[in-house]
């Protein structure tokens, strides 16, 4: 089939579904594109194996094994043996157990943190975009301040406020994404304002708040979205950093990629896998979403709609 | 121009105002309090309560924020509970470290970035243009500090080729002039001290450069590809000038236009970066100050640190826009 063919296809297809939303059009050419599925793929085995993980995991990844503490000194960490298919971690936990309980754990911190940025974001960003005026001055220029902190430093001030729990680093990670996500919100829905079916819809008498939440939030969230692909890369590196610089979680015991990568940089020496397999775990999963994201807004731009 | 920098100038005042007031009040939400914080937490209610006279903890806050304020003006952010020097000699004693690392690091990923994202898009689609976009994807996905632990782990454990930590062998008493190691081996003509020097800065300064390097190649390939679609680009070709003039003239002086802001931009992420970088390489700049600040909850160290990080960062975007309407006169007059 000639590409030409192939174009005349969609556009009977578009036509018998009596037109397409932008929003549908760039799901399907996201989804034709090789970049977007290896993306996709890479994200769905990460959340598979987050779900599956405790019920295929050989040993508990919470418990200390003798057989492998008994040889646990300071300059040796038992390698793979019969039973723990990579050898035991710094604790004498099986390593492998861990890995794979991670990626539930990193997955956690990831959501968590990714949603929480969205939410507040969303909030301030649709309350400037709504209202304009003052209260989007006002709301612009808190989020200029946030965004003139440098986005680690702004995570390192709010962790180190809080006491070190899970919680703390989704919180501090979650608030690099916040100004980010609020003005995103708020330009698109700027640039919803003057387009011409919100005119049409102001002109017809609708209320402001079906306005805003009819017509301006939902053609502008696709940006959102994106970002929030994208942000959930970066917040699993962030929250590995955190961890790295002695802010992260202090429960050492807790399965968690970012915190295993930060807890093993002092025993590189020692046992290098401990630090290498959660970190390629890490680099696999951030480079998954930040493929789908970048694909997801290559085929939003409307510069690339046939 | 005069307008536009002075209205700019004006802008940052504000952000700055608030800023301090938010880093004012950072302090006050720690849990016990700025007294409790200082002394640490076995720390008798006495005592928690003589800190308070001393620092001035029971005046009204307005006062108490513009007695810091006062305070901060004149560049005195306390004293480091580490150390016990004021804040601020600290920072002048780490900041030519850090400058020369950031500085190293923006030189490798604008040396090598632009030419690879120039490239990338005059061969689009191609091998060479996929292998580029793949790679900058992968250098954001990696974490820095990993980035720099591999390199350490490559180049000092299993091919003992570079230093694996410090700013400079211990061994060499070299001369302090600006405090920039690689400058001042050079200033005071002992040159083994300065490729010393730069031995050690080479892989600090490729794990910082990995993120700013791949953000600039990919603002430089996607702005060659928009110049190339211009009019005036198809003009300088059809009225016969040569392949590489327009290339040079048209194409690249124009497509830089956006880089030259991104690489301003980058400053965040260098000071992000640095932090992570400097405690990989115990470098010994403004990173390890901030890292051992937060080991130790060393609160008026860490206040000054975010609070001058901060501020650098505002004004190094202020020069941004600034140089941007030097550059670009259209920006002047939105």
């Amino acid at each position: 089939m000639s590409i030409l063919s192939t174009r005349k296809a969609d556009k009977i297809d578009a036509l018998a579904e009596g037109g397409t939303s932008l929003a549908m059009d760039a799901l399907r050419r996201t989804f034709r594109n090789p970049v977007a599925i290896i993306g996709l793929v890479i994200v769905a085995l990460f959340v598979i194996l987050a779900i599956i993980a405790p019920f295929i995991a050989p040993k508990d990844p919470y418990v200390p094994y003798p057989e492998l503490q008994n040889q646990l000194t300071p300059s040796n960490i038992p390698g793979p043996m019969p039973g723990f298919v990579l050898g035991s971690d710094q604790n004498g936990y099986d390593f492998f157990s861990r890995l794979l309980v991670g990626a539930q754990q990193t997955l956690f911190v990831g959501v968590f943190a990714t949603l929480i940025g969205v939410a507040i974001g969303m909030v301030i960003g649709g309350l400037a975009g709504a209202f304009g005026g003052w209260v989007d001055t006002v709301l612009m220029r808190l989020t200029d301040i946030m965004l003139s902190i440098p986005s680690l430093l702004l995570a390192i001030s709010i962790a180190a406020l809080l006491p070190g729990s899970q919680w703390t680093v989704i919180i501090a990670v979650a608030m690099i994404g916040v100004p980010v996500f609020a003005r995103l919100l708020r330009g698109a829905m700027m640039a919803q304002r003057s387009s011409d079916h919100v005119l049409a819809a102001t002109a017809l008498g609708v209320k402001r708040r079906t306005i805003v939440f009819r017509h301006m939030l939902p053609n502008s969230i696709g940006p959102v979205i994106v970002q929030a692909t994208l942000t959930l890369a970066t917040a699993i590196i962030d929250a590995a950093a955190l961890s790295f610089l002695g802010l992260g979680d202090s429960d050492w015991r807790r399965a968690e990629w970012g915190l295993m990568l930060g807890k093993a940089q002092e025993l590189l020496s020692v046992k290098p896998s401990l630090a290498f397999y959660p970190a390629i775990a890490i680099i696999i999963v951030a480079l998954g979403f930040t493929l789908l994201g970048e694909s997801m807004r290559e085929s939003l731009d409307p510069k690339n709609r046939r | 121009m005069l307008r536009f920098t002075v209205r700019r100038l004006l802008q940052a005042i504000p952000t700055l105002f608030v800023l301090s007031v938010l880093v004012f009040a950072w302090l006050r939400l720690l849990p016990g309090g700025p007294a409790t914080a200082l002394l640490g937490d076995k720390a008798t209610p006495e005592k928690v309560a003589a800190m308070n006279a001393v620092l001035g903890l029971d005046d009204p806050i307005v006062i108490q924020y513009f007695r810091f304020l006062g305070r901060v003006l004149t560049g005195d952010f306390g004293a480091s509970l580490i150390t016990g020097d004021p804040v601020m000699t600290e920072v002048a004693r780490a900041f030519p470290a850090t400058l020369e690392l950031s500085v190293a690091a923006m030189f490798l990923a604008v040396l090598f970035g632009i030419p690879m994202g120039y490239l990338a898009a005059r061969f689009r689609g191609r091998f060479l243009d996929n292998a580029t976009v793949v790679t900058t994807l992968v250098g954001v996905a990696v974490p820095v500090f990993f980035l720099g632990f591999l390199l350490k782990y490559v180049f000092t454990q299993e091919i003992a080729l570079l230093p694996p930590s410090g700013r400079q062998d211990v061994l060499i008493d070299a001369t302090r002039v600006t405090g920039i190691a690689t400058l001042d081996g050079l200033l005071t003509g002992e040159f083994d001290a300065t490729w010393d020097a730069i031995l050690h800065l080479i892989l600090p300064s490729i794990a910082l450069a990995s993120i700013p390097f791949a953000v600039i190649v990919r603002i430089t390939r996607a702005s060659v590809l928009d110049v190339q679609g211009e009019d005036f680009v198809r003009t300088a070709d059809s009225k016969g000038l040569t392949t590489p003039v327009v290339r040079r003239r048209h194409v690249l002086r124009n497509a830089l236009l956006p880089v030259s802001t991104t690489i301003g931009l980058q400053t965040g992420l260098l000071m992000s970066g640095a932090v992570l970088t400097e405690k990989v390489f115990a470098w010994g700049g403004l990173g390890t100050l901030l890292e051992q600040a937060i080991q130790q909850r060393d609160y008026p160290r860490l206040q000054g640190l975010i609070l001058l990080f901060a501020t650098v960062f505002v004004l190094v975007n202020l020069l941004v826009d600034i140089s941007y309407a030097i550059i670009d006169p259209r920006v002047r007059v939105r």
